[in-house]
């Protein structure tokens, strides 16, 4: 549905999108990935045809966007960063002038109610767009990206600056959507993808760093299964039992919380589950385990590790200390 | 192109700028018209015509760039253009329904003002070639003002600068015709003339149609509204 390839934009001297090529399949949800300033606005602007590029080629749905680009414009309904809304207009006034802009054919009643039935903001029908809430204008935007019935969605961090509650509500929406067009949504909020997309696309700098299904991305990067355990006794001694087990790669203390429990952070080998006999252990040496918790590589340790140093391979032999400050620093950037 | 061409017209009238257009350009007009007409004729004087246009020309200076500086620069301010760009739309279509809508709003406020003339008919014979010459005449520049203001209001995104840009370049053009007395050098001169808009603007006011005025008029149009399209391009690609 979407072909992207070997996508160049230089504004002037700065390169902000470098060889950028992915494909988006029909009815497909593709979710795009990268730290501010990765290229991914850029990206979505020369889809839709609102920039050029400088070199490369984009198609949608077979049509070129600079060649055929009222055809492939046509195809795309785009919600871009700041939801491009007329303050002096009531959401009827402003879903109609959307509506003939596009030059849509399909019956202008029936269609808006559908869309407003969808994003569900059939209560500010008649209201100005100046006096709504940003999670209505956000709503609103969306609606504006629907009309016509695109094949191609394209979204912009579309979750951004809205409430908790809201967010869940858009994921849904877009996930109703993957039902019947294909889209690509832009974020930096990890989670998203990892609850929305089928597919990830990974940028950084203007470089695509990974591609691949959401499940497959998770799980290629957790081959090593890491435990976080809370155990009573000397941790010397434990320690030096953890590390007696069969198939412990790697056993180390990280703090002392509770007055005598310490946590421990233990990495196996792949395909070794190490939690019964590490029961059993502990037990038989009258060290009470307090607390057990599986630490699977998630999507940030990953985002992570791939945006950090895009020419090294993933993480995979990156230690518990580094993992640790990484995930820190995530939490920083929260 | 129609689409925009509503919106537009609309939202004159539901941003004021519309009204404040209009309200200030009929009484202006309405003024000077009073002043050169009526109470000329009361003090035994021949109406000043010439006068009152003048007025007119002066107004249209210092008021159609109220209507263009919105133009462009709003759309591109709040980010509006991204949905117009990415429409299915070309882009002169899109620069046209914008000069339209402003057009449309000045010379619907002028023909309002004309309704003036039909006063003057009651009480007496004025000569209608003349003033049908100043109406067409000013419908002309009228248009090649807007397009001047469009084309101002699509390189910058500040609505102020927008404005007081197009009244200083409107003024120039204005200014040309006069200024082109005191030069002596001919390159400079022929310059001149190419955006005098003013000189032109004389057999008109003899009650004749002067079909190169017309032209030229209409060229300035063009010239102006595909410059605004270049300015559109040259940004995709920059």
């Amino acid at each position: 549905m979407i072909k992207v390839e070997n996508l160049v934009k230089k504004y002037g001297t700065k390169v902000a999108v470098n060889d950028i090529s992915f494909t988006v399949g029909d009815r497909e949800i593709v979710g795009f990935l990268g730290p501010n300033g990765a290229g991914k606005s850029t990206t979505m602007n020369i889809l839709t045809g609102y920039l050029s590029s400088t070199s490369g080629k984009v198609e949608i749905d077979g049509q070129d966007i600079l060649e055929n680009s009222n055809k492939a414009k046509s195809s795309i309904g785009y919600l871009p960063e700041i939801p491009p809304l007329y303050m002096d207009m009531t959401v009827k006034e402003y879903l109609n002038f959307v509506y003939e802009l596009k030059g849509c054919k399909l019956n202008r009643k029936k269609h808006i109610q559908e869309i407003l039935n969808v994003v569900k903001i059939e209560d500010v029908y008649n209201r100005l767009i100046r006096n709504l809430s940003r999670g209505y204008r956000q709503r609103v935007g969306i609606a504006q990206a629907l009309i016509g019935n695109p094949k191609v969605i394209i979204l912009d961090e579309p979750t951004i600056g809205l409430d908790p509650k809201q967010i869940v509500e858009v994921r849904n929406l877009i996930r109703t959507l993957g039902r019947d067009h294909s889209v690509i949504l832009s974020t930096h909020i990890l989670s998203e993808v990892q609850a929305v997309c089928d597919r990830i696309v990974i940028v950084n700098k203007g470089r695509v760093v990974a591609d691949k299904p959401t499940d497959e991305i998770s799980e290629s990067y957790t081959g090593k299964r890491r435990l976080e355990a809370k155990i009573c006794g000397n941790p010397k001694e434990v320690l030096n039992a953890l590390r007696s087990l069969q198939g412990v790669t790697k056993a180390e203390a990280l703090s002392q919380h509770e007055l005598d429990a310490t946590t421990f952070i233990i990495e196996s080998e792949p395909g070794i589950d190490i939690r019964k006999p590490l029961f059993n252990l502990l037990a038989s040496k009258n060290m009470p385990l307090v607390g057990l918790k599986e630490l699977g590589m998630n999507l940030e340790d990953i985002f992570i590790s791939l945006t950090n140093d895009p020419t090294k391979a993933p993480a995979r032999k990156g230690s518990v200390v580094k993992r640790a400050s990484a995930g820190n620093n995530q939490r920083k950037e929260k | 192109m129609a689409a925009i061409y509503k919106r537009e017209l609309r939202a004159y009238f539901t941003t004021g700028i519309g009204y404040v257009f209009c309200a200030v350009f009929l009484a202006i007009t309405g003024f000077s018209f009073s002043m050169f007409t009526m109470q000329y004729a009361v003090g035994g004087e021949k109406m000043d015509l010439p006068m009152y246009f003048l007025i007119v020309i002066l107004a249209m200076v210092v008021l159609l760039p109220l209507l263009t500086m919105k133009s462009f620069a709003e759309d591109k301010k709040l980010k509006t253009e991204q949905l117009i760009l990415t429409s299915p739309v070309s882009l002169m279509s899109m620069v046209s329904a914008k000069f339209f809508a402003a057009y449309t709003v000045f010379a619907g406020t002028l023909i309002v003002s004309s309704s003036y003339f039909l006063v003057l008919s009651l009480y007496g014979e004025p000569t209608y070639s003349i003033i049908f010459g100043y109406l067409i005449g000013i419908l002309l520049l009228g248009a090649a003002f807007c397009a001047v203001g469009i084309f101002i209001s699509s390189l910058t995104e500040n609505q102020l600068i927008a404005a007081v840009g197009t009244i200083a370049v409107l003024m120039i053009m204005i200014a040309s015709s006069m200024l082109n007395n005191f030069i002596d050098s001919a390159v400079v001169r022929t310059v001149l003339s190419w955006i005098s808009v003013y000189s032109r603007f004389s057999n008109f006011t003899y009650g004749l149609f002067d079909f190169s005025a017309l032209l030229y008029y209409i060229s300035i149009c063009f010239a102006f509204l595909f410059l605004t399209v270049r300015v559109y391009e040259k940004r995709r690609w920059e």
